[in-house]
């Protein structure tokens, strides 16, 4: 018996070969790193930089104390950003619940042409984030409430359209052929089979959205498009830092409280 | 009993609410709150019939987008987003992973957790452009802020979701590694880490997407990157030159999605 001596004694956690993978690989993300670094602060004044605590510093001793004085002019404003994120959301469902079905492989009408669209506009809704659609929509129809409703819906189709075809492309084909073996038709196929299959997640989809969408809207005003954010903006311009304070701390509360009454939403229909 | 007791059409039964009174009022509810609701939005009809010839100017732009007379502008525009986004994924992924270990209650003493838990809480809480707004105030304009602003950001996602993922790794490899003697680190190496390393790669690919996303927007508020050129674009009423930037905006966010779902499907 011949005794094996090319291997090691000592037991190592990776084969030499993939250390030095891992090792290539980590150099490269670090060159990469070094690289993108240098071309992004090529213009920083690195005066501004190191002056930061100094600013911060004063930033924070004009924010507080918090003017609550303020808070009461607050709450229009806040009711305004609420319903603009509502009925953004109701706007947004109604357009994306069509486009669902367009795009899902199992109920588009056709795959070669309504499909390809129907992903598209999926993806630029996705990709345009909705303090763009608000910029863009201010310039077109004018400051104020319509702006950012519109703004809201067209970025919510994207988001509920992609999780509500996937929802409907995850049904249980099952189902859909017992309705079928009866004769229904096209569109009672739909409506038996399909909708109640995805009614659980078309809720809590649309509530997901409501919540992220409250989000989204209290910084609408920034651009114009109404609501608290546009008090924010107000009182940024005017450097009146202990507003800011009262706004933020609005805001805050607003998103948690949303936040929460979604989560509890989702959990009853779920 | 009667056959002629039970009902000879089918309805439908409700699926959520099996109660009917609760059913009509919470209708009752919807119908009140939407028409006050819609009464609070004011309308200036003319102003949108006046901006629908610049809405019909702006998707002639979409269609017919001009990419060659701001190129210098775009590209630049481009160029700091794209470094924004690498440079600010990498930093924030690096701080996100200490902070998910101390947020992982199997891992971490208690104080720590709370603190590392508080942390997370603070990032995910307020907005990255409220975030931009205040490091643009204190340390200027231009990317340098915006960088600040998506590590900041990626810190409360990426170490949240670490956490949690740690919080639910199999405890009998864990298990098994402090039974062989390891110290604290050597059991975070050797029996934690190669069971969330995927998933962490993962998390990452998908952040550096939605960085890209966000660098976007963050310079509306003069934090640097495309957004400051859209915004500029926008202003002048150069529609086509905006409709060329939303077209490389959609088309980058297209690719880095399919490449990342790509990479992610390649590791796991």
């Amino acid at each position: 018996m011949t005794e094996v001596t090319h291997h090691s004694q000592v037991w190592s956690y990776r084969t030499p070969r993939a250390r030095l993978l891992l090792w290539g690989g980590w150099l490269a993300l670090v060159a990469l790193f070094v690289f993108c670094w240098q071309v992004m602060t090529q213009n920083t004044i690195w005066y501004f930089v190191l002056d930061a605590p100094r600013q911060a510093a004063d930033i924070g001793g004009r924010m507080v104390p918090p003017r609550w004085s303020y808070l009461p002019q607050l709450l229009e404003p806040l009711w305004d950003t609420i319903n603009m994120a509502t009925l953004g959301t109701i706007g947004g469902v109604i357009m994306a619940v069509p486009i669902a079905f367009f795009a899902a492989r199992n109920t588009t009408p056709s795959v070669m042409i309504l499909r390809p669209i129907a992903l598209f506009i999926i993806v630029a809704s996705r990709s345009i984030n909705s303090l763009i659609w608000a910029l863009l929509l201010v310039a077109i129809i004018g400051p104020g409430l319509l702006a950012g409703i519109v703004a809201i819906a067209l970025r919510s189709i994207g988001f509920v359209g992609k999780l509500l075809y996937e929802a409907i492309e995850e049904t249980d084909a099952a189902q859909i052929e017992a309705i079928e073996a009866t004769g229904a038709s096209g569109a009672q196929v739909l409506s038996y089979g399909i909708v109640p299959q995805i009614m659980p997640a078309f809720w809590g989809i649309s509530v997901f959205r409501w919540d992220i969408n409250i989000r989204e809207s209290t910084i609408l005003g920034l651009v114009g498009a109404g609501g608290i954010g546009l008090k924010l903006q107000a009182s940024l311009n005017t450097l009146a830092w202990s507003q800011v304070t009262v706004i933020l701390l609005l805001i805050l509360v607003t998103v948690v409280l949303s936040e929460w009454v979604s989560a509890k939403m989702r959990h009853a229909i779920i | 009993m009667s056959a002629a007791a039970y009902p000879t059409t089918w309805r439908r039964p409700p699926q959520i609410l099996k109660d009917r009174r609760w059913r009509i009022a919470i209708q009752i509810g919807i119908v009140v709150y939407l028409v006050l609701a819609i009464g609070t939005v004011e309308v200036n009809w003319s102003r949108v019939y006046e901006g629908l010839a610049r809405g019909q100017r702006f998707v002639m732009g979409f269609l017919q987008p001009d990419f060659t007379s701001r190129w210098r502008d775009i590209s630049q525009g481009l160029v700091e987003s794209l470094t924004m986004t690498l440079t600010s994924t990498v930093v924030g992924v690096a701080i996100s992973v200490p902070i998910g270990i101390g947020a992982a209650r199997n891992l971490a003493p208690r104080w720590i957790y709370y603190i590392c838990r508080a942390i997370i809480a603070v990032s995910r809480a307020l907005q990255e452009v409220i975030i931009a707004i205040f490091f643009v105030a204190m340390f200027g304009f231009g990317p340098f802020a915006g960088f600040l602003t998506l590590s900041f950001a990626t810190i409360g996602f990426i170490a949240k979701l670490l956490a949690d993922d740690i919080e639910e790794i199999d405890e009998a490899q864990a298990e098994a590694v402090r039974a062989t003697g390891a110290s604290w680190a050597q059991l975070v190496n050797y029996a934690v880490q190669p069971q969330v390393m995927p998933r962490l790669i993962g998390l990452s690919l998908y952040r550096l997407d939605i960085n890209f996303r966000e660098s976007s927007v963050i310079g509306i508020v003069g934090a640097g990157g495309i957004g400051a050129t859209l915004n500029t674009a926008i202003d002048r009423y150069e529609y086509d030159s905006a409709g060329a930037i939303l077209l490389i905006i959609i088309a980058i966010v297209m690719v880095a999605e399919y490449s990342s779902s790509y990479l992610r499907k390649f590791l796991q």
